[in-house]
Parts: C-alpha cells; sequence; structure tokens
C-alpha cells in the first residue's frame, strides 16, 4: 500500500517531468498557433490551404515516434517483464493511432482543394492508412485478452513484428504505385522556404513533447487503473472475509 | 530428438490429421472457389483481360482461404487443450511453430495447385511465360502470409475474441505479401523481363525471412500460458 501511495501522491520524476512537459506544451503551442496562421509566408501555389503542411507532418513525426518507441519498450518488457514497460508500449501504440488517425483527416482535408480529391490512392496516405489499422489491431488485441499478462505478451510480439513490418508496408506501397512514384516532396524537399522549415521545425518538436506529454499521463491513467483493480480485490476479499467471519 | 525431427513431426500431425478427417482441405478448396465465383459475377471477364485482375482474383481467393486455414490450424489446438500435450511434450516451442507453418504452407499450396487450373479454365485465359518463377512467386509469398499468419494465430487462439481477431491483424500485417504477389504474378503472366518483378521477389524472401526469423524468436512468449 506505501509504494502505491507514493505513486499516486505525485512527487517522483515523472510528476516532475510531466509538469515541465505541461508547461513546455502549454506556451509553445499559441506560438505554433502564432507562426503557422501569422507569421509563415502563403505557398505560391497551394495558398492558405497548405498550412495544414504544420500539423500533418508533424502528427506523422509524432505518430511514428509512437510505433518506434512501442517496439523499444515492448522487447524491453519481454526482456524485464516490468510492468511499467508494458503501460509505456501500450501508451506509445494508443498514442501513435491517435497522431496517425490526424495525419489521416488532416491529408485528405488538405489533399480536396490541392488535387481535387479527398482521397487517393497516393503513397503516404495508403500506407499510413495500413499503418493505422495494423496499430488500431494492437489496441483490439490488448482489449480482447484473457488476462492482463496475456495482453502484456501478445502486444509486445505485436508491437515488435509490427515496427518490422512499417518499413516494409511503406517500400511495398510505393513500387506498388510504381517503381519510382512521384511522390510529393514534402519534407524538407527543394524550395521549401526557410522560414517554412522553421515553422515546420517548431511545430515538429511542440508535436514530439505533446506527444511525450500524453504519454505520461497515459502511463499515470494506467496505473491508476492498477490500483483501482487492485483495490476492488482487496475490497472483495476483505468483504468475503467479514462474511465468513 | 533434433530440431528438424521436431519440425516434421509437428506439421506431420497435421498432415496426418487431415488425411484422416478430410475436413480442411475440402473447405478451403470450395471457399476459394467460391471467391472465384463472386469476382466472375463481379467483374465482366468477357471484357477485361484476365492479366489485369486475375492475380489479384487469384490472391483474395488464396489469402481468404489462407486465413481460414492459419485459424483452423490453432483452432484445433485449443480444442480440449490439445495445445498441453504440445507444451509437454520436449521439443522446441520454435519447432512446434515451424511445424505449424510448414503445414499451413502445403494446406495452402494445396489449394493454390487446384484452383489455379480452374481459374484459368474459367476465365479463359491462355497461359504463357515463365512458369517456374509463377511457382516461387506463389511459394515466397504463401511462407510469408503462413509465418506471420501462424504467429498470429497462435495468440488470437486464446483470447476473447479468438478467430475473429486474426484477419484484423493479419491482412494489414500482410499487405506487403499481398501486393507482392499480385504485382509479380501479373508481370509474369504479362511475359514482362525478370528486370521489372525482380525487387517484388526479392522483397517476398526478404519478408519470409525477417518474420521466420522474428517469429522463431518470439514464439516462446506467445505460448507462455
Amino acid at each position: 500500500m506505501a509504494e502505491r501511495a507514493e505513486r499516486t501522491t505525485r512527487n517522483g520524476p515523472a510528476a516532475l517531468a510531466e509538469r515541465v512537459l505541461l508547461i513546455l506544451v502549454a506556451v509553445l503551442i499559441p506560438v505554433c498557433l502564432h507562426v503557422v496562421f501569422r507569421t509563415v509566408p502563403t505557398e505560391g501555389k497551394m495558398g492558405v490551404v497548405q498550412r495544414i503542411f504544420y500539423f500533418h507532418v508533424p502528427s506523422a513525426f509524432a505518430g511514428f515516434l509512437g510505433v518506434g518507441l512501442c517496439a523499444l519498450f515492448s522487447a524491453l518488457y519481454l526482456w524485464t517483464r516490468d510492468r511499467r514497460l508494458d503501460l509505456l508500449a501500450h501508451a506509445s501504440a494508443e498514442i501513435g493511432v491517435l497522431f496517425f488517425t490526424i495525419v489521416l483527416l488532416t491529408g485528405p482535408i488538405w489533399a480536396r482543394p490541392v488535387w481535387g480529391v479527398w482521397w487517393t490512392g497516393e503513397v503516404r496516405l495508403t500506407s499510413t492508412l495500413v499503418l493505422w489499422l495494423l496499430y488500431a489491431g494492437y489496441l483490439i488485441l490488448r482489449q480482447s485478452a484473457e488476462s492482463q499478462d496475456q495482453g502484456a505478451r501478445f502486444c509486445a510480439v505485436l508491437g515488435i513484428v509490427g515496427a518490422l513490418d512499417v518499413p516494409i508496408i511503406y517500400y511495398s506501397v510505393e513500387w506498388w504505385r510504381g517503381l519510382h512514384p512521384r511522390v510529393l516532396k514534402v519534407s524538407g524537399g527543394q524550395g521549401l522556404d526557410p522560414a517554412m522549415g522553421k515553422a515546420l521545425a517548431l511545430c515538429s518538436v511542440t508535436f514530439i513533447l505533446f506527444f511525450l506529454l500524453l504519454l505520461l499521463l497515459r502511463v499515470r491513467v494506467g496505473r491508476l487503473q492498477d490500483d483501482v483493480e487492485a483495490l476492488t480485490l482487496h475490497a472483495g476479499r476483505q468483504a468475503r472475509h467479514t462474511e465468513t467471519a | 530428438m533434433t530440431y528438424l525431427r521436431a519440425v516434421l513431426l509437428v506439421a506431420g500431425k497435421d498432415l496426418k490429421v487431415e488425411l484422416r478427417s478430410r475436413e480442411q482441405l475440402v473447405t478451403l478448396l470450395f471457399f476459394a472457389l467460391l471467391v472465384l465465383v463472386v469476382f466472375n459475377f463481379a467483374f465482366d471477364f468477357t471484357v477485361i483481360d484476365f492479366v489485369t485482375l486475375g492475380p489479384g482474383v487469384l490472391w483474395v481467393a488464396f489469402i481468404f482461404s489462407g486465413v481460414l486455414a492459419i485459424g483452423r490450424s490453432f483452432q484445433i489446438e485449443r480444442e480440449q487443450d490439445r495445445i498441453q500435450g504440445i507444451l509437454l511434450s520436449p521439443i522446441d516451442r520454435s519447432a512446434f511453430y515451424l511445424g505449424k507453418v510448414a503445414a499451413t504452407v502445403l494446406f495452402m499450396a494445396a489449394v493454390e495447385t487446384l484452383i489455379v487450373p480452374v481459374a484459368v479454365v474459367m476465365f479463359n485465359f491462355h497461359f504463357s511465360g515463365r512458369i517456374a518463377l509463377a511457382i516461387l512467386a506463389l511459394l515466397l509469398n504463401t511462407v510469408g502470409f503462413a509465418a506471420v499468419g501462424t504467429l498470429f494465430a497462435a495468440m488470437t487462439s486464446s483470447t476473447r475474441r479468438g478467430e475473429l481477431l486474426l484477419p484484423l491483424l493479419l491482412f494489414p500485417a500482410a499487405v506487403p505479401v499481398a501486393l507482392a504477389a499480385v504485382k509479380t504474378t501479373t508481370h509474369i503472366l504479362a511475359g514482362r523481363p525478370f528486370a521489372a518483378y525482380g525487387h517484388w521477389l526479392q522483397m517476398s524472401a526478404a519478408y519470409d525471412v525477417i518474420f521466420l526469423a522474428a517469429a522463431v524468436l518470439l514464439f516462446d512468449y506467445v505460448l507462455e500460458d
């Protein structure tokens, strides 16, 4: 019980990191909005809608961070069997799916005025959708597990296999569209105005910090859920004990 | 008992069960055939060239029947907890995995061998091109699909959602296999030079190696309970 009490009083390094991240993100998000909507020059061909780029691409970065961290924490979990690592892996996948959802929503909003269609077989959009499906499956697998231990083990395996699959999925979809596809130069290609590059960097840093903040919060929620479960079990046992007594 | 012998024993066990009951292969064949029939209605193959759509139709049939085969393969182990017997036997768990993959590949290959001629007749296709390479592509992609599928089925079969969950996990993960299979087959049927699809064959081979190795390393964690 002592350990549990310490966790909930929020004085550890995780709580400190959480507070620092919260302040950073709270400051940086308004700065990003200011930069994206007021100071960055409007893109010549696409016009105002191109500004969605500063949310679309950083979300993709955060999503990939989620996939990578999920695999890393999964491998470490299988090695050490530390419940905290499992919570981190789960949170990484969940928040990764969240950011990929943002990518998949902002993509069509951007595509509609620029390409004239909501959805095309565009390489990155298609492979991101496959990725999203894969990690949505991860979340469903965790929900379907018979026990916490089973969910943790199975999801760790899936987290590792999924991360191995990600580059292959990207290559295969790219080749499928033709060996040399006309990939939209989005990430730091030529002709990107330095001001745009800076805005992208700022937004990317903000999104990644935001990702880390959500990660810590999600892990804390996970630990609280564990505590609630343990307490419920404890209470149930005590009630039965008094009944028999 | 050597490792290879253990693998062959597990695969042999599945084949023996199938030879005695003869239920799986017949069901899988009928299912694959039905998929072809459905596509025969959905697309007018007198207008569309078989080379354009045929490989896709065939692979949808193979993948759908394959997912049934893989799911069934672990369902029979979970029934009456037969899997406990395997876990108690003195064989490596990864050998059990490889044996299961081998049996699944054999079942899928049997369905493919019987369905391809049916498709050729049904869609009036004149097969030409490099048959050996087409078979290699079929085999490489079947192994990849079975490798990932067997690993996932070992997990999903013991969850609450059971067999419902398998395609949900397997289809996105097997997208590279499906794309490689369809593209390679299309290029071969169209009689294009090896350079047009060589990289696809390499990718299928790489996929097989990566996921067989990963699954062998990870399978112990799947069958812990």
